[in-house]
């Protein structure tokens, strides 16, 4: 057996001399400085008020968007959807995937760079860091200094101010699903019931916690979007890039040799600014939420040393090798992303102007099929059930057509009054001589029509059943 | 900035395999808090819940609970709910709780578990009974009545049929001729003569003398219409003429027909019974 060679292990890894893993061994304190992405995130991160401010919003007479679990109703604005229309949820999730999917190909991670609800709520509890604490330098000292009063002050305002951020968020939250000011006076009086406190306290620890101390190994570790996003971005993709030609070999920008060197002056501000602990200038990689930071710092330094600026910018692959990227509508990822979001836009639509004002249903009795009566006719039992999803009480009439000779027993058919958002379902028997079957099983159907106008008609196919031989 | 990670360069454990060396790089900080999280949680839950079986038995948990006493908190919930409805039932009469959507549907759908536990065996789970053996509730033929009180009377005391036996009263050949007449009468063609001997040989005193039923009905007598389409015994001239030779529950007589119907009262509570009116009353043939 010839003797095996020893084999180094750090050839085995030659490959990885690049390659850490940030696992939130050391707290990221990135700097801030104002660029023209930074003022971006910050007008990204005001959409976020619209959501803290919703559920205030009212609109005839009730919450303007609701989530009525207890009740089983969404309300959105006017529109009211029900159990039965929650196939359009389905569409709304295909629809905001498709978003997330086309702009990913498109320009990258745009939203966990700008809109992400972990980046927006991580970037306003590092500000208030960054105002009550100071710069990063003043930050990392107080973190290493020992426990003195100033310490403790300054950390108690901090997590206090993250806790205030922290409740707020989680009782906006919960008055999605109930009403709002109600709400805030039930948790004010603690009156307010198990479910509320619970999702309360899942919020609060929920945003205390990412926001505040996991923040960038979120995205790292937890989210599932960033674990897909290298299968989503493309050569034709826009993302924050090193010019590498530009900027290799780096060094500083005076000195022996600065002749031949390249734009880059390695002031690593690029690495100091990035909220994830990037360096960008190793590329493209999964810790990149390409928020554009990086683009602000070697943009402003740029200025300093009289470069042009640009040396880290949103550019795609193709475009840092010379070459042309295509117009969006010749990109397939875009074209079938587009078409899919089209057809699901094309459902919501119909969805939304199609919702019926009434549903209804007929179950025919399963045993018995039908009873022989005792002057001979042959009945069959039916239970209907009539939803009314309007918020007025509406008067119907019941008829059944299909088959001539088969007649609704009784006045079981008329003077049905439906009640707004209920239904109590009530039974119907049909009657026939036994001439007028044709058969074991025929085919009729009922015609719920309503007596106010506008009519509101709904049909239901069925059938009669009789026994054979007739 | 991140501390620089190097996994390779992580001292080694000393095992090695054909050159490949364990390291000891610590794993992550989330992980470590998940895992330490994991086992706390596990030995709160020890101590809380019943968790280590015994031989005979298992750890009982300090907070006692059990599955059985969390069905049957849920049961007493259930009944709490419940309980504002049945004090409805209880105050409210037939033609109320038959008029009113809300109640008469609250009362069905209860006594659909009722009506599976009492009364399917026998009259099936749609009451469409068994043809000669028991009797169908969907219809409209009653033989004490199908209105809502006497549903609930029936229910409570049960009912016996009582037919007696014709065969040692009456010639052969007259039960014969009786047994094609009210064959005759069902299908609607009914004759004269039929009816008269029908009158003549005593009939008439628990059938009417239309062989309808009618009024006797009401006596409680059990005693069908002979002339509705429906049979409570089988329509077949065998099957008729069995009943009319034999009767209905008489005493030492073979052959004769079993009719009875258990009393419910004792068993089952009065809302209960009355719910169970409501749903038999709205099978198909309520009057």
């Amino acid at each position: 057996m010839a003797e095996q060679e020893p084999v180094n292990i750090d050839d085995l890894y030659a490959d990885a001399t690049h390659w850490h893993v940030n696992t939130g061994g050391e707290t990221i304190h990135a700097k801030r400085m104002p660029g023209r992405f930074r003022s971006l995130k910050w007008y990204a991160s005001t959409l976020w008020i619209l959501y803290m401010i919703t559920p205030y919003f009212r609109w005839e007479g009730h919450q303007a968007i609701l989530f009525d679990i207890p009740k089983r109703q969404f309300h959105l604005f006017s529109t009211t959807l029900w159990p039965q229309d929650i196939w359009m949820l389905s569409l709304v999730l295909i629809l905001l995937a498709m978003t997330l999917f086309g702009l990913t190909a498109v320009i990258g991670r745009v939203w966990c760079g700008y809109f992400c609800f972990q980046t927006v709520w991580t970037d306003w509890f590092t500000w208030l860091e960054d105002k009550i604490e100071g710069n990063p330098v003043q930050r990392r000292k107080l973190d290493a200094a020992p426990w003195n009063a100033r310490k403790i002050r300054l950390k108690l305002f901090k997590h206090t101010l993250w806790l205030l951020i922290s409740i707020v968020t989680g009782v906006t939250f919960a008055a999605y699903f109930t009403d709002a000011f109600a709400l805030w006076h039930s948790y004010l009086t603690l009156d307010a019931p198990m479910v509320a406190w619970v999702v309360l306290a899942a919020f609060i620890f929920g945003t205390y916690v990412f926001a505040g101390f996991m923040r960038e190994q979120v995205c790292f570790w937890l989210c599932p979007y960033a674990r897909i996003q290298s299968v989503m971005v493309d050569k034709d993709t826009e993302l924050p890039t090193y010019d590498v030609a530009r900027g290799e070999p780096r060094g500083k920008v005076r000195g022996a040799g600065s002749e031949s060197r390249g734009d880059c002056i390695d002031c690593k501000l690029c690495v100091g600014v990035c909220p994830t602990g990037v360096d960008i200038r190793e590329g493209m990689q999964e810790g990149c939420i390409t928020c554009g930071m990086c683009i602000d710092a070697c943009d402003s330094i740029m200025g300093k040393v009289d470069r042009p600026r640009g040396l880290i910018r949103y550019a795609s692959e193709k475009v840092m090798a010379g070459e042309v990227l295509p117009p969006l509508f010749k990109r397939p990822r875009v074209i079938a992303y587009s078409t899919i979001f089209l057809l699901a836009v094309a459902g919501i639509v119909y969805g939304m102007t199609h919702i019926p004002p009434v549903e209804l249903s007929v179950v025919h009795a399963r045993q018995p099929l039908f009873i022989q009566m005792g002057n001979g006719t042959v009945q069959n039992k039916y239970t209907i059930k009539a939803l009314n999803k309007t918020p007025a009480e509406l008067h119907f009439k019941l008829t059944v057509e299909g088959v001539d000779g088969i007649k609704i027993v009784g006045e079981a058919g008329n003077g049905i009054v439906l009640e707004a958002g209920k239904m109590i379902p009530f039974h119907l028997f049909l009657a026939a001589e036994p001439g007028v079957l044709k058969g074991k099983k025929m085919p009729i159907h009922f015609v719920l029509e309503s007596l106010e106008s506008p009519v509101i008609r709904m049909e239901y196919e069925s059938v009669f059943i009789g026994p054979a031989g007739y | 900035m991140a501390k620089p990670n190097k996994p390779q360069h992580a001292p080694d454990t000393g095992h090695e395999w054909d050159g490949i060396r364990e390291l000891t790089n610590p794993p992550p900080r989330w992980w470590m808090i998940a895992f330490h999280a994991g086992w706390i949680f596990c030995i709160i839950y020890f101590i809380l819940y019943p968790a280590i079986p015994l031989v005979h038995d298992s750890t009982k948990g300090i907070l006692g609970w059990t599955q059985i006493k969390e069905f049957k908190e849920a049961v007493a919930e259930n009944d709490a709910i419940k309980a504002p409805y049945l004090k409805k039932v209880a105050a409210m009469d037939g033609q109320a709780l038959l008029a009113d959507a809300g109640m008469r549907n609250f009362a069905e759908s209860s006594a659909k578990a009722i009506f599976g536990d009492n009364c399917a065996g026998c009259h099936g789970a749609g009451g469409e009974g068994a043809p000669g053996l028991f009797p169908n509730l969907a219809d409209d033929a009653w033989l004490f009545g199908g209105d809502f009180d006497t549903i609930v009377e029936s229910i409570t005391d049960g009912r016996q049929g009582n037919m007696p036996a014709h065969a040692d009263m009456l010639d052969d050949a007259v039960i014969n001729q009786l047994a094609d007449f009210v064959i005759a009468a069902s299908q609607g063609k009914a004759t004269e003569e039929g009816l008269i001997q029908f009158n003549e040989a005593g009939c008439n005193g628990c059938h009417g003398d239309d062989a309808a039923g009618g009024a006797v009905n009401e006596l409680g007598s059990g005693a069908a219409s002979l002339t509705d389409a429906i049979w409570r015994f089988g329509s077949s001239r065998d099957d008729v003429l069995r009943t009319i030779r034999y009767g209905v529950n008489q005493e030492d007589v073979p052959n004769t027909r079993i009719a009875i119907m258990p009393a419910f009262g004792g068993k089952l509570s009065p809302e209960a019974i009355k719910m169970l009116a409501v749903k038999v009353h709205e099978l198909g043939g309520g009057k």
